[in-house]
């Protein structure tokens, strides 16, 4: 189905540059780009990933199966596609969680957003800050990067392993609470591996204020969850940089979505005619809801609210990292206090027909699942707008403003360039579609 | 003999699986040094199509995935499925349930001929696969323990038993007592039983072992008031490709 050669054409003057697929990111897209006389005359981010046919799939499930079907359609974010689901079908039956349930899930909600982060910030991206080709060299030039992140990971991970029961596609997330909780013994032991990781953090931060970060700034649209008293993860009402708030139930008032030729995840735009989701739009909307550790880091790497340079995503997904942290303990000294007791692992609910919306903040960004289920609690109907969809109009209008900037340098630095500003998106494309191949052709 | 050449491919699927992989944080570094990673979608940027073994991950869904997967075939030795999507077709099986002309028209409406869909098979539909690493996602220690089988040239030992032997192990209460339904009586063990661990009912991913004691499945059923088609949607989950055998 990917002809790139079909995209290919020799010309004088002209620059072909192809990232297919490009590497690094969690999905499969494709950037075909053709300059010609120094002038853009086509430039296409295109996803040729296999469709899934998720929205299908769940017609006709019973309302326990979608959260472990969704969960599926991304490893990386399994917990938010876990948790867009199970909201959308507390919101379409009236379930209301407990503030004990609430609090547990936005402290499995933090470690998969960690584990994200430091996988895309430590393995992904910064192989390209460090002049390397990816993280297997890695090891041998930045060893002690690597075991950071690998320390960082697992803590990450055994805490989303000890809340979930699993790591990638939890078990024990369910509608209407958990089917098994930690015991209070577990939550100490998460409190020392949050403690120990400052230690990292903080030789993180030393080693990120050296990276060298492309100087660019485009303005656009950023959209986000808010959320007065916290910065929003788990839920909140869907915010823009452009002044609008909205209920996350009545998205479909401001986000739309269609389906275009060159790709199999639909685009996406609300305001304008495209925007940005993700760690930096979650920074420009949320950042006075940072812990202030949170805060001090981002100072230190000169991340200021409102930032205009999608480069800097990365480093909003460290200042992220920091916060979860913070925000975990915090958390956990709350449910330490509650008590950990099996009897408040539930809700109880009646199965009831209706529609409802789940909007949760993936690590890439907003995240909403909507159902409609009919009177034997089978789904009728599902809508699922994925972030990395959200973000393509937004990456062909970045690289619209990156290119002109550049085209006077070397075809690898182009290449490279257009490979790290797509990296920095963190898209997973797997969510709806794998790799980045900048081919270029001539000049 | 130098160290062998791995490819690690995606599929059609989460990336749950490479994921596994790059969860392995004890361990990852062992495996990058006993073993030369030249393809690596997920991780790394480098691509050679020079490889002896290739672990692959997700269904074959579309026209160029079965391109895609020939090329491999024609060149690794070795073939390592890798999860319930590549092992069985997994989950994406739903799409066959459902119709697969209905689902690109239920997504993406008049705009349906754009999408290159074809039916969900597995990896072993098109290509002989050597190795089977079960469950979705996979036990990301059996991942290793077939690694390290092919470089120590014997064969791996995947569990052909049911998750109810590494259950009553566990210590845990049958789920069937929790009133929740489990498949547990006919799948394959291999993931020490980790949904039961957390007092939720197996869903086959690692399919149904060879010779399953159907009648101690319906058994439990009928001790319940249940019958198998009660469990059916449970397990069709991920075995709707290879779904006519329990019936």
């Amino acid at each position: 189905m990917t002809d790139n050669s079909k995209e290919v054409s020799v010309m004088p003057d002209s620059i072909n540059i192809e990232v297919a697929p490009v590497s690094r990111v969690e999905g499969h897209g494709d950037l075909v780009l053709n300059i010609k006389d120094k002038k853009i005359e086509k430039l296409i981010f295109r996803i040729p990933e296999s469709p899934r046919f998720f929205e299908a799939m769940l017609v006709g499930r019973n309302w326990d199966e979608p959260s472990h079907i969704t969960s599926r359609i991304c490893g990386i974010c399994s917990v938010a596609h876990t948790y867009a689901s199970v909201k959308a079908t507390e919101a379409a039956m009236g379930i209301q969680p407990s503030d004990f349930i609430l609090k547990l899930r936005r402290l499995i909600f933090h470690h998969e957003m960690v584990q994200s982060n430091v996988l895309h910030v430590y393995f992904l991206a910064a192989p390209d800050f460090l002049g390397v080709g990816s993280v297997i060299p890695l090891v041998k030039t930045h060893p002690e990067v690597v075991n950071i992140a690998l320390r960082l990971k697992k803590m990450a991970n055994d805490m989303v392993r000890i809340i979930g029961g699993r790591a990638v596609h939890p078990i024990r997330t369910v509608v209407g609470g958990f089917t098994k909780l930690p015991t209070e013994e577990e939550m100490y032991k998460m409190k020392d591996m949050l403690k120990a990781a400052y230690k990292d953090l903080e030789t993180s931060l030393a080693v990120l204020k050296t990276l060298d970060i492309p100087d660019f700034e485009r303005e656009t649209e950023y959209i986000s969850l808010a959320q007065p008293d916290e910065y929003a993860l788990y839920d909140g009402t869907i915010k823009s940089t452009d002044g609008w708030e909205i209920d996350s139930q009545d998205y479909l008032d401001k986000i739309k979505e269609k389906v275009v030729k060159h790709s199999t995840g639909k685009h996406c735009w609300a305001n304008r005619d495209a925007y940005m989701v993700g760690a930096l739009s979650r920074f420009n909307n949320n950042y006075e809801k940072l812990s202030d550790n949170a805060k001090s880091y981002a100072k230190e790497l000169g991340l200021q609210a409102p930032c205009y340079n999608t480069f800097m995503n990365n480093i909003a997904q460290f200042v992220e990292i920091v916060h979860s942290v913070d925000d975990s303990i915090r958390l956990i000294d709350e449910l330490l206090e509650d008590g950990m007791d099996e009897n408040k692992r539930m809700v109880d609910f009646k199965i009831q027909p209706g529609r409802g919306v789940g909007a949760v903040e993936a690590p890439r960004g907003l995240l909403i699942h909507d159902y409609t289920y009919n009177s034997e609690g089978k789904v009728d109907k599902a809508n699922l707008i994925i972030p990395t969809n959200m973000n393509y109009g937004n990456v062909e209008r970045d690289m619209q403003a990156l290119v002109p900037d550049i085209i006077d340098k070397p075809e690898d630095e182009i290449r490279l360039a257009c490979e790290m500003m797509i990296r920095a998106y963190d898209p997973c494309i797997s969510c709806s579609t794998h790799f980045l191949n900048v081919k270029l052709i001539n000049k | 003999m130098g160290k062998p050449k791995v490819g690690i491919f995606g599929f059609t699927g989460c990336g749950g699986c490479q994921l596994e992989i790059l969860n392995l944080e004890d361990q990852l570094l062992d495996l990058v040094s006993a073993v030369d990673i030249v393809h690596f979608t997920e991780a790394i940027t480098e691509h050679s199509d020079d490889y002896e073994i290739a672990l692959i991950e997700g269904s074959i869904t579309t026209e160029h995935d079965v391109e895609r997967i020939e090329k491999i075939g024609s060149i690794a030795n070795v073939i390592v499925a890798v999860g319930a999507c590549a092992v069985s077709g997994g989950l994406n099986c739903l799409k066959n349930l459902y119709g697969t002309q209905k689902a690109a028209e239920l997504v993406y409406g008049d705009k349906k001929d754009w999408i290159d869909t074809i039916e969900v098979k597995p990896v072993d539909a098109y290509l002989k696969v050597d190795h089977y690493s079960r469950g979705c996602p996979p036990n990301r220690f059996e991942i290793v323990d077939i690694v390290r089988s092919l470089l120590l040239g014997r064969q791996p030992e995947i569990p052909n038993y049911p998750v109810c032997v590494e259950c009553k192990r566990n210590g845990n209460t049958c789920v069937y007592e929790l009133g929740m339904t489990c498949l547990g009586p006919i799948s394959r063990a291999g993931c020490d039983s980790r949904c039961p661990n957390s007092a939720s009912g197996c869903e086959a991913c690692r399919g149904v072992i060879e010779n399953p004691n159907v009648n101690a499945q319906k058994d439990l059923l009928a001790e319940h008031g249940l019958t198998v088609k009660d469990i059916m949607s449970q397990f069709n989950l991920y075995n709707a490709c290879k779904g006519k055998n329990i019936e």
